[in-house]
């Protein structure tokens, strides 16, 4: 077990820390066709800054980023999730955990083909049980901050992938997440369109009560990131911290480097 | 969200429609042809549904419905009216017989012979002429339908003749009748005269109408007039059942419709329930963005009756009424002997059960896709 679990760990690093993970392991499947997706991951998501998590296909990145959204339980291990743990966020309280506290956006977008954008970016608000005209006006002032003010009744499927990228952001946004899962946001997007997104990400999602999480296998946009994890066969090989200067740190399943814990 | 899963149910118009069409298409089938199903039962009884002033039926112990008839003697009359609580009795023929028109047309009619003097048993819709008329000699009155099918193509009126038995008839009034099950035209006259119109037999008496005196049990009337007679004592509304049990329970009829409305069940099934399937799995990311997002199982069940329901309501309201348009503009158009069918409450009542079913279970099929959903699967 990692050092997180030592003396070294402070009530100060969770509560700086937007998502812990102490030890995290994964598996699918029984038996013979049981497959170990996460090996004893450990890892923190600091708040304020954004932390890219990157890596080859089947590294582990989207079962880790599941398990740190509360939508995986883990196998084994501890998550502690905007200072609660996970283990005691179940049934109905994850569900509602999850629509108060975290913001998505989707490789694919994941827009409602049949609403407008500004319905779609009123969805969080509406399974919050706001009111449909309230949400909607919410919806259309949270469009117009990330620049689609006169797209509000424009369809998915009349905007560009980068607006329709921007309309999920604003999505993600409108609930005010403390904690923001993003999920390949510039796959979709040519590099342009992908470098505005996450100029886009950047400027509205980085606040110091927040924290985000972009899984991405693009390295053109690895210069937006905070902090970069890399990820290889279900363990984290090296957490880079591009606000310190600090030069990558290279991880084991023995041990957790002290940079992780200030 | 109710509002978002109306929202999602109709944005893609084609799959929408289609769904609605299922449902549409099969409340049609189940609710024409039970409609047909029962306006035909109901037809097998229509002699009975137009004797309106007696309250019972009395006939031979032997009779299975009111088409098989075995003839009674003269004397059963008056031995019903002996029974104690009988207000009166009357008479009452009912037989087949062939008509001949003096164009030469040929067709076998029901011949209903009415009492003589009260004239119980005549019908009460007149069209042209007065019940009165049939006191007229050789005087017959012909339901408007079955006038058409003696004098095709000729103006329906009075003053024409048929010859029965060789006997010369005068129409002295035209009437209208619930419609026959078999396509007969009925032809009403004296009871005395019915037995000239048809070949001698020994015994012709059909059957006794009688009224109850006030006050009177009718059921423990029957009850007496069986046992002081020996005879099949019947209810208006015992002999209405009885007659269409024998159909039910003797003729293929239930068996034809029957199969036909379990098509239609199906069929109507199997349309909704896959196109409402598809269309949730089609869905199925974005049920899961919204369970990601913070959606309740129970809300997204929630969502997912809405959606049924609302196609279930769609489809339903648009096939009955198809299917009473279908009535009405066969009535209308005379295209087929439809007279008199049209869609019974009851119908109404047990199609919703049945569309309830098929959008029940097209719904629970989608249901457990969604309910199994890994949130985590948006990320995939």
């Amino acid at each position: 077990m990692s050092d997180l679990d030592s003396t070294t760990r402070t009530p100060q690093t969770i509560a700086d820390s937007a998502v812990v993970c102490r030890g995290v392991t994964k598996e699918f499947g029984t038996g013979e066709t049981r497959v170990r997706a996460l090996q004893d991951v450990d890892l923190n998501i600091s708040y304020g800054c954004m932390t890219l998590l990157v890596g080859p296909s089947g590294c582990g990145k989207t079962t880790l980023i599941s398990i740190m959204a509360g939508l995986l339980d883990p196998t084994a291990g501890e998550v502690i999730l905007l200072g609660q743990s996970r283990q005691q966020l179940t049934g109905r309280r994850l569900v509602r955990f999850r629509a108060e506290n975290i913001g998505f956006v989707f490789q694919q977008y994941n827009l409602l083909p049949t609403l407008t954008a500004a319905e779609n970016v009123a969805v969080p608000l509406i399974i919050r049980r706001h009111a449909r005209k309230e949400a909607i006006e919410q919806a259309a002032d949270m469009l117009a901050a990330v620049g689609l003010g006169d797209k509000c009744h424009s369809r998915p499927a009349q905007l560009s992938g980068g607006q329709q990228q921007r309309v999920a952001i604003a999505r993600a946004l409108v609930n005010r997440p403390r904690l923001l899962v993003c999920d390949e946001p510039t796959a979709a997007l040519d590099a342009r369109s992908g470098r505005n997104v996450m100029d886009l990400l950047r400027k509205t999602t980085v606040q110091p009560d927040r924290a985000v999480i972009v899984v991405t296998h693009d390295n053109r946009v690895y210069d937006f990131g905070d902090q970069i994890v890399s990820m290889s066969d279900g363990r984290v090989d090296s957490i880079e911290d591009r606000r310190t200067g600090e030069r990558p740190v290279t991880m084991n399943s023995a041990s957790t480097p002290s940079t992780l814990h200030h | 969200m109710n509002w978002l899963a109306w929202k999602m149910l109709t944005g893609d118009r084609a799959k929408y429609l289609g769904i609605v069409f299922g449902v549409a298409f099969g409340t049609l089938l189940i609710a024409q042809q039970s409609s047909i199903f029962v306006g035909l039962m109901r037809r097998t009884s229509s002699q009975i549904i137009d004797v309106t002033e007696a309250d019972l039926w009395i006939m031979d112990k032997a009779q299975q419905n009111i088409d098989e008839i075995r003839p009674m003697p003269e004397t059963r009359l008056h031995q019903v009216r002996g029974v104690d609580g009988v207000e009166w009795a009357v008479r009452l023929f009912k037989g087949l017989v062939r008509c001949r028109t003096s164009e030469g047309n040929f067709r076998q009619a029901i011949l209903v012979g009415v009492d003589d003097t009260s004239l119980v048993g005549a019908p009460r819709r007149m069209l042209q002429g007065s019940v009165f008329d049939l006191r007229r000699p050789d005087g017959i009155i012909v339901d408007q339908a079955g006038f058409r099918l003696l004098f095709p193509g000729q103006p329906v009126t009075t003053g024409v003749t048929v010859d029965m038995n060789d006997r010369r008839a005068v129409v002295v009034g035209i009437c209208d009748v619930t419609p026959p099950f078999q396509t007969f035209p009925v032809i009403y006259t004296r009871y005395s005269q019915a037995t000239l119109f048809i070949p001698a037999e020994r015994n012709s008496l059909s059957f006794v109408l009688a009224k109850a005196k006030p006050g009177v049990d009718q059921n423990q009337l029957c009850q007496r007039i069986s046992s002081a007679t020996h005879l099949k004592a019947m209810t208006w509304d015992q002999f209405f059942w009885f007659n269409i049990h024998y159909y039910l329970t003797n003729t293929g009829i239930p068996i034809n419709f029957g199969i036909t409305v379990t098509l239609g069940f199906i069929v109507g099934a199997a349309i909704a329930g896959q196109t409402f399937y598809l269309f949730t799995l089609e869905n199925l990311k974005q049920f899961g963005s919204l369970k990601a997002m913070g959606v309740e199982n129970l809300r997204l069940v929630g969502m997912i009756l809405f959606q049924a329901a609302a196609v279930g309501v769609m489809g339903f309201g648009i096939g009955v009424g198809l299917a009473a348009g279908f009535f009405e503009f066969m009535e209308m158009s005379g295209q087929a002997d439809l007279r008199g069918m049209y869609v019974p409450w009851q119908i109404v009542a047990i199609t919703g059960t049945a569309v309830s079913l098929i959008v029940t279970a097209a719904s629970l099929l989608s249901l457990r896709k969604v309910l199994i959903l890994e949130p985590a699967m948006v990320f995939k």
